[in-house]
Parts: C-alpha cells; structure tokens; sequence
C-alpha cells in the first residue's frame, strides 16, 4: 500500500504574516526517515534527470533510509554546492518531482504523491550546516597558484567559484552590491530564505578560500582586461538578469509605483521594514495591487502583506494577473502561502493605466478583462482583452512583478563581449565561453530570467570548462 | 573608504555643506567629470548617490561634498577625520561629454556648485571659453568660489539677498550672458526649480543645455528603476541612462513628485 507523503509543518497562517520569520519549518529526523521511506528507489530513476545538476536522488535518499545522513549531505554536495538553500527556492514541483514516478502522466506539475525531494534535501543540508560538514578542496595542486575572477555574487557566481575553490583555485568574487548573495539577498525574502542560511553557505565558500569584494562594479571600477591583467587566468560573468521591466503605460512613474526589484530590495537587502532603525524608507499602501504570476510576485505581494500588519493597516494586497492561476509561473507552494497569507487573487487583469492625485501618488489603476486564448510561444494560453471591460479599482501603491532583463552595465563596457538581441551574454553552449578567450558565463545573463537551480546548472557546466581551459592553458 | 579629510565648507542658519576626502583608490583611477558615487555611511544607513567632485589618482582619494539636508546627509556631515564610511560604489553613470563646444556656460545652485566644478576644469582644458554663474542664498552659503574662478574664464556670483555679488536668480545673469553673445553649450546643477528655471531660458534660445538629476536611487547600478524619469516621452534610469539628459527633454513635474516621495518619513526621521 502506498503511504501518504508527510506533511512539512508550517509556522501559523495568523501569527507568521505579522514578521519575516521562515513559514516553512523542514523536516525533524522521524518525519524524514518517514518520507524516504515512500521512495521506491526505482531501478531508473527519472528524478535525476528532472534535476538541473543531477543530484543522485535516488542515492542521498537511500542514505537517508538508511540514517546515514552525513553520507547522503556529501552526496548532494558532489553535484550541488548549496542544499540547504535549493531546498528551500527550488520549484521542485517542475523538475525532480515533476520526474518522480508517483507524478500521474500529463500533469503540468509534480502530483501530491511525489515524493517531498526538496524537502528532504534541505533537511540533509540543515544537517550538514549544523554539524559544520565541509566539502574539503581536492588535494591535487594542478592549478594551484592560479586565479580566477567571478562577476557577480548571485546563485550563478557562488556555484562557479565553489566548484573552482574545490579544486585548489584561488576564486576571488566581485560584487556590485554591498552584501554578497546577489538575488538571494535583495530579492528572496527571508521568510523563504533565512538569511543564516545564505550566510553559512556564503561561509562555507569562504572556508574553502574563495575571497569576497564587494561595491566592486566591474565595467565601472575595473575592466574585464584589467582583470586579465591583475593575473586572473579566467573570468566567470554571473551578472543576473538585473533590470526590471515596466508595463510601458501611461501613470507607471506615480509616486508609490515601484518595481519588484526596488520593493524588495528596500525591504531584504535594506531592511526598510525596521524604518527608522535602518534608514532606507519605504511607503505601504492600504490598496496595494501587485501586477505579475511569477516568484517574484509572490514574494513581494507575501512582503507587501506582512508590512500592511506590521504597520497596523488592514491587510489589502491584490495579485493582478493577466492569466489564470494555472498559468502562473510562480512555484505552487508560493501561491498557496501567499492565499493562505490573505493575498487576494484576481485573475485576467490586463493593467491600462494608473491615475493619481494632485501630489503625483497613485490612487486608482484602471484595467480591462481578459480571457484566454490559443496557445502562445510559451505554450500558454495567451491572454486576449475582452473589449469594453475596463474598470476602476482603489490602489495606492503597485508592484511591478513582470519580469527581468539583461543589466547592460558590464556588457556595454565591454564591446568585444557579444549579446543577443536582449542584451544577453551568447555563449557556446557546450563550454559556456563567450565570445572573449577565457570569458565565461552563466545564470541569468545568459538564459533570460530562470531559477536558482538552472543558474547553478549552468554555473556547473561553465566551472567544469573553466578547469580544462586552465590546464589546457597552463603556463 | 577611510575619511582622509573632512571640511566644513559653509554652515549657515542651520544649513551646513562639508567637504569629505575618502580614501578610495579603485574609483580615484577612473573618476571622470560628471560620474558619482553610491555610499552608505553605517551598515544600518541608506544608500545615496553623490557626484565625484575631485578624484586624485595620486593619492587614490576622492572629494565628495554634501549639504546636510536629509538624514543621511547629516550623518555624512557628522563624520570625523579618520572614521570609514560602510560602503562605496562607482564611478557610476555616463561621465560628462567633453568636447571642445566652444563658449559655455555653467551654472551651478548652492551644493550644486559643487557638481559643476570638475565639469569646469575637464571643458577647461578641452579649450572651451568657460563662464561659471554660481548662486546661493547668501554670502556665507557660497562654496568654491576662487576655485571655480582659477579655472573659468568669467565667473558671476549671485546671492539671493545680495549679501555678495550681484542680487538675484542666476537664470538672471544667464538671460543677459545669453542676450550679449552666442554660446554654445550650457551645463546647470542644483535645485530642481533652478533647472527647470534655466532651461525655461534657454528652450526658446534653442541652446544646448545639460543638467545632472538628482532623482532618488537605491542601487544606483540600473536595478531597481527607483531613479526613473521621463525623457522626451521615454522613461529612462538616471543611474545608468544618466545622470546627465538634455534639460529640454525632461518632465520637471514628474521629477519633483517622485524627489518628495519620502517628505514624511524623512521629517519623521530627523526629528528622533
């Protein structure tokens, strides 16, 4: 008889939207070893091939059955340098769970049945951070005394320099920003990702070597040729898909209109919830409409929520999306939490335009009614506008969660680097190389807005190149 | 980013500008005329932009100067000699175009006097005939004065109460400059009126004019869209797009709405 899958406890509906404390509380020993016990442990298994690095599911599980589960944390850590925090972000329910054999056939996402794989392996990584495990860097010294140098301190970068580091490379990270993480710090709220377990996995890069400069904006600070010249052997560009895309319609530049982007990163990076402590500003509305179906959106509408009670104002926060709720790319966990939170879902919502008042702050967006249509290029039915259905409704203040594109800012300084017509960085995509000799790329600035978990597969790819380029061209 | 010098430059019926020397090699090689810089002074504060007023490769120091208006303002003014600040970032922003245009005009508004000076020295020595017109509200209050007049062909100061050079708006002085002879560039910072006021002049003139915005910024680095302004009908980002933008193109209105977004928390905050 098949069991049911265990259920993850989770911190009450009513008490968690009034802090940033994690929702989601992961696994004790008993109701892991319970939820490993539902794997078949298939002869071929398809939840490896479900996963963007190949985690050897079936194996870490095994482990876990069998209790040993510092065995199960290094066999994550082979093909995957950060579980505790993939654990947590990654959508789970479109890749190994979607493989996992319990998931019915034709399901656009993983089936209840599945088995809770990320769940189990961000206990496997709690564990392993716990009890301090280190991946030790291989002894062999092939390529010590080499340097490389990583752009960008984001999933992609992060994953680059711990494969590198743990072959005896001397990695040093350049970050823009003041705070290492790139979108796991400014764009993840902590409520998903407790930024202690960034930092230990931060941590553990830095234990293994890697060094960390941060406001260094290469483009601005420092050329790619610099570097070069600074004895970096080879360069890894994890630039993320930084730009925010607006709407494009008349009104989106009223006071109280910001990007995802801003919003969030006011609030995760700047800690502008704990305003005047922290000094960074933000406004909270009492009508607050979050356009866009994605993470993003879920996310800044879960912050948006959580600073109207924190704040003593009746919780009022709108998700506007221009299709269904089946469409929505964000993670299904997100959407549940966020409905649980109190978020209200209004679907086929196309945005015309927002009024505001005398002072310039938005009051109102007006919108038309959409309903689905033939499938688009995505594979999605497209949302076409009923004519004659615009209406009215209160909103003081609006997130724009509709995507991301290339942040330009290195690529344009660097006109020997090839782009694509939006502005992403081309690549071979066997060796991730761009078009400079020693150059390579990956995560956002090369594939358009993706996962965490794509970034890292990339990231993956790109160091595993970047090792044979060094010992092919070693000095 | 460790504070090598820290001047007080003017303080005045409770408004002070002071001029910081911060210890930053990587951005002093880089610096040109027109870039800024985004700094936090403490790990709590907020990020703010500030333009590089002087960059010294030499030394690997830059000079930054800040009018004490909002609250991190004040706390930068408040530093001493020998403090670091928690974080800096740049040089970021397009840097100024430096040509040989001709005969130009720079016009700079209390701390934004400070922004047109090292615009000054680059057109200076590209071989343009430099006029610098520097307003503030009184004589006490007026900041770089004999530098700007070491670099500048004709310098003319305005006071709004007449406590030292001529009394009166420096878009004043401007419509005479412009009534007398031809010029071929005119480059404005400093208070938005003041900006839109000069490109209220040179509009119908049909001249050239630049202005450096001072809209808000998060990152400064083209990834929040916090800094966007509306540019001859497009939105574009200060931080990456600018700062500087044809004075013609730009929407004041909607630029002095989006600076006031945080008047009321900003009063909040300086009152504790």
């Amino acid at each position: 008889m098949k069991k049911e899958p265990v259920k993850i406890k989770e911190k009450n509906r009513t008490s968690r939207v009034k802090g940033f404390d994690e929702v989601v509380a992961g696994y004790s020993k008993q109701e892991a070893l319970q939820e490993a016990a539902r794997c078949l442990q298939c002869k071929d298994p398809k939840c490896i091939s479900g996963c963007p690095v190949s985690i050897d599911i079936k194996a870490f599980i095994g482990h876990i059955m069998k209790k040993d589960y510092d065995s199960a944390y290094f066999t994550i850590r082979q093909k995957n340098t950060f579980p505790s925090m993939c654990g947590r972000i990654c959508p789970a329910e479109y890749q190994c769970r979607k493989a996992c054999v319990f998931t019915k056939k034709q399901s656009p996402f993983a089936s209840n049945d599945a088995i809770n794989i990320h769940f189990l392996e961000r206990f496997v990584g709690d564990h392993g951070a716990g009890k301090g495990l280190q991946v030790k860097a291989t002894g062999d010294n092939k390529y010590s005394a080499m340097k490389v140098a990583v752009v960008g301190s984001g999933p992609a970068g992060l994953c680059c320099a711990g494969e590198l580091a743990k072959r005896g490379i001397k990695v040093v990270i350049f970050e823009g920003l003041h705070k290492a993480g790139g979108v796991l710090r400014y764009g993840i709220p902590t409520f998903r990702l407790p930024r202690k377990i960034l930092d230990i996995e931060i941590d553990s890069l830095k234990k293994l070597g890697v060094e960390i400069r941060t406001s260094q904006i290469i483009g601005k600070v420092k050329t790619i040729d610099e570097l070069f010249a600074e004895g970096f052997r080879a360069i890894f560009l994890g630039l993320g898909a930084g730009t925010p895309s607006f709407l494009g319609i008349p009104g989106e530049n009223l006071c109280n209109i910001y990007s995802a982007n801003e919003f969030l990163t006011r609030v995760n990076l700047m800690s502008a919830h704990k305003y005047p402590q922290y000094h960074t500003p933000i406004n909270i509305g009492k009508h607050i409409v979050v356009i866009g179906g994605g993470n993003t959106a879920m996310d800044a509408a879960r912050v948006a929520i959580r600073l109207q009670h924190m704040n003593g104002i009746k919780p009022n926060t709108t998700i506007s999306y221009r299709r269904t709720e089946i469409e929505m790319p964000a993670r299904r966990l997100e959407i549940e939490h966020a409905k649980e939170e109190g978020v209200k879902f209004d679907m086929l919502v196309k945005p015309e335009c927002f009024l505001g008042d005398e002072e310039g702050f938005v009051r109102k967006m007006r919108a038309s009614r959409c309903k689905l249509g033939e499938p688009d290029a995505s594979g999605r039915r497209k949302p076409v506008v009923i004519s004659n259905s615009s209406f009215e409704t209160d909103c003081d203040m609006a997130i724009i969660a509709i995507g991301l594109s290339a942040n330009k800012m290195l690529t344009s300084a660097t006109p020997q680097l090839s782009t694509d017509k939006y502005g992403n960085v081309t690549i071979n995509p066997e060796t991730m190389e761009t078009s400079i000799k020693g150059v390579f790329a990956g995560g956002d600035i090369v594939g358009g807005e993706g996962t965490v978990i794509e970034a890292l597969g990339m990231a993956k790819k790109a160091s595993a190149a970047i090792l044979s380029y060094l010992a092919k061209t070693k000095a | 980013m460790k504070i090598l010098n820290k001047e007080i430059l003017a303080d005045d019926q409770g408004i002070q500008i002071v001029k910081v020397t911060v210890l930053s090699p990587g951005i002093a090689a880089k610096a040109k005329a027109g870039q800024f810089v985004v700094l936090m002074v403490k790990e709590e504060g907020e990020r703010i932009p500030l333009t590089i007023v002087k960059a010294d490769p030499g030394k690997g120091s830059i000079d930054l100067i800040a009018q004490a208006a909002g609250f991190t303002t004040k706390l930068l003014a408040g530093i001493k000699t020998g403090d670091s600040l928690y974080s800096i970032a740049g040089p970021l922003g397009h840097p100024t175009e430096i040509k040989r245009y001709g005969k130009v005009i720079l016009i700079g508004g209390g701390v934004g006097i400070a922004e047109i000076f090292p615009v000054a020295n680059a057109l200076k020595d590209a071989g343009n005939h430099v006029t610098a017109v520097i307003g503030s509200r009184n004589k006490k209050l007026l900041i770089l004065e004999r530098e700007l007049k070491a670099v500048c062909d004709e310098l003319i100061v305005m006071t709004d109460n007449g406590s030292y050079g001529r009394k009166g708006f420096v878009t004043e002085a401007l419509k005479e400059l412009l009534e007398k002879s031809k010029y071929d560039l005119v480059y404005a910072v400093g208070p938005i009126p003041m900006m839109r006021a000069v490109s209220g002049v040179t509009k119908p003139l049909g001249v050239l004019t630049l202005v450096s915005l001072n809209a808000i910024m998060v990152d400064g680095t083209g990834m929040c869209g916090c800094c966007r302004v509306t540019i001859g009908k497009k939105v574009k980002f200060s931080c990456v797009d600018g700062p500087e933008f044809d004075a013609s193109q730009v929407d004041w209105d909607e630029l002095l709405k989006r600076n006031s977004i945080y008047c009321n928390k900003e009063k909040h905050i300086c009152r504790l």
